[in-house]
């Protein structure tokens, strides 16, 4: 079982805070713009619910 | 039937606080109190893009999980009394309501200021969704707007107001804006940004009192002086909504005094085991830091101790035999922070309010980007920066230690 993953990319201000909840499915690259792995393991969820709940412009979906 | 886990308060700590509590394994009735007419929402946004754009509930509202689908939100009601003796509730229409844990989740509210003109109309605050849509309403191109205080909210608000093509003035009693908080330097290259923006300031100065019959016109400041305002916005500071716990012997001398599982604590030094509070209302010990109590203004302090509160009531209510070893816990939340003015995006981490002394760790206030760090003795009490996301992010780990 895989999740997918979404950002709204025109809410997402680039501010990190999901990187400390789900470090192997977001990051901040050099230009310290976030990316992210759009399809992830199931056992990410509880990672990824994390991630949502901190992300400041709630700009993080999960898509069923 | 058992009686439910009740949380007072309908916002992001209410809301986080039911989340964990399942995900914690509680599975009994759980009610939740809110005296607004919405549901949870995002505040954030109320003084930046949101109130420079689109106010509405769908633009701010957090998205609910199943697993609390069958939560009790009680909204448009609030609560106005309490009795811990017999762990009981009465909400404004005089219904009473028991509860076997109680969780308070009451936030604060703008403080207000008294003048003798008792003019309201034009006068406004930013904390509430119905506060922001008010003003949103008032904020027209050209509308003479006065911002009363310099901290993030004023600042940030005074930044959309301009945004919206209003002539901006910020009156506050401090040398620069925001400075008690980020030290003087800091301060004055934010209101150097400020300035490039055509927003005027009036520091070192009071209002005195408004102008107006119907309306605002203008206020009065303590040099005797005058300005001219269509809308004038109150950001001068805040007031723990805790009037309703009254009389129970809690220590509410500012905000709700808790231990470290963020249970309640009565002016004895006792404490309630089965009462709770998180988010903006409690004020907490951090170990990060040292055993002080503070209240933290944040926005990740909701969802940090609402997973406290429920990893602790949960295993109480379950009648677990490591209550006391889940209360024993170290519990030491990050505090984190950000503000947006402008173009200009501020990161934080820790409580940069601590510290006795800051230092330039990268680049220098001439850079559009930069990273402060804030130090009481040779700790690392906190770190803010402008841009360099992810320097600034590298400090997180290190916040409460010796650098
Ligand atoms: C305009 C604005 C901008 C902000 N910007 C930032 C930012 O950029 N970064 C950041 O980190 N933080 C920011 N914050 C702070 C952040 O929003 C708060 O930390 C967070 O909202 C606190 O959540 P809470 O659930 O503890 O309290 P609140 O959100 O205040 O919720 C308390 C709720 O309880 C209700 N209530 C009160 N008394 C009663 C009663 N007796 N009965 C029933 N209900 C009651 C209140 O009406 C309210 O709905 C901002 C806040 C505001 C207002
Ligand atoms: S926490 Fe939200 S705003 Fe920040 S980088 Fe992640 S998705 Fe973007």
């Amino acid at each position: 079982m895989t999740i997918k993953i979404d950002v709204d990319m025109t809410k997402c201000q680039h501010y990190g805070q999901c990187v400390f909840e789900a470090p192997d499915v977001f990051r901040l690259n050099s230009d310290d713009k976030l990316e992210y792995v759009a399809e992830v393991d199931d056992s990410e969820r509880g990672n990824v619910e994390a991630a949502i709940d901190i992300c400041p412009m709630q700009a993080i979906f999960i898509v069923d | 039937m058992t009686d439910p886990v009740i949380i007072v308060g309908a916002s992001m700590g209410g809301l986080r606080v039911a989340e964990a509590l399942r995900r914690a394994g509680y599975t009994g009735p759980i009610t939740a109190f809110g005296d607004e007419p919405y549901p949870p929402y995002n505040r954030p946004p109320l003084s930046k893009e949101v109130l420079a754009s689109d106010v509405s509930l769908e633009a701010v509202q957090f998205p609910q999980r199943d697993a609390t689908a069958d939560v009790n939100w009680v909204l448009n009601t609030r609560i106005e009394r309490t009795d811990l003796a017999s762990n009981s509730l009465t909400d404004e229409h005089g219904h009473s309501h028991t509860f076997s844990a109680l969780i308070i989740a009451t936030g604060i509210r703008s403080k207000r200021a008294e003048w003798a003109n008792p003019v309201m109309t034009g006068r406004h605050a930013v904390r509430s969704l119905d506060d922001a849509i008010a003003l949103r309403a008032a904020l027209n191109p050209g509308t003479k707007v006065v911002v009363y205080g310099a901290g993030f909210i004023g600042c940030e608000t005074a930044a959309t107001a301009r945004k919206l093509g209003c002539d901006v003035t910020i009156v506050a009693p401090g040398v620069e804006p925001i400075a008690r908080y980020l030290g003087l330097d800091f301060a004055q290259w934010i209101r150097a940004a400020h300035d490039a923006h055509g927003v005027q300031f009036r520091m070192q100065s009071r209002i005195d009192n408004t102008i107006g019959d119907d309306r605002i016109t203008g206020v009065v400041l303590d040099d005797g002086s005058t300005l001219e305002c269509d809308v004038l916005i109150e950001a001068i500071g805040s007031i723990p909504n805790v009037e309703w716990l009254a009389g129970n012997d809690l220590d509410l001398s500012d905000g709700v005094l808790t231990n470290t599982a963020m249970q309640a604590v009565r002016t004895d030094g006792t404490v309630v085991t089965n009462v709770f509070a998180l988010g903006d209302v409690a004020r907490f010990p951090n170990a990060l830091f040292d055993d002080e109590p503070r209240r933290v203004e944040h926005w990740n302090i909701p969802t940090d101790t609402a997973k406290r509160v429920a990893e602790v009531a949960a295993a109480q209510l379950a009648g677990s035999d490591s209550v006391d070893e889940i209360v024993a816990k170290r519990f030491a939340p990050v505090p984190s922070f950000w503000s947006d003015q402008y173009d200009i995006h501020m990161l934080a981490y820790g409580i940069v309010g601590l510290a006795d002394r800051s230092e330039m760790l990268h680049n220098t206030f001439d850079d559009d980007e930069f990273c402060v760090g804030y130090y009481r003795g040779d700790e690392l009490v906190g770190v803010c920066g402008v841009g360099m996301r992810n320097v600034v992010m590298g400090y997180r780990a290190k916040v409460g230690s010796s650098a």
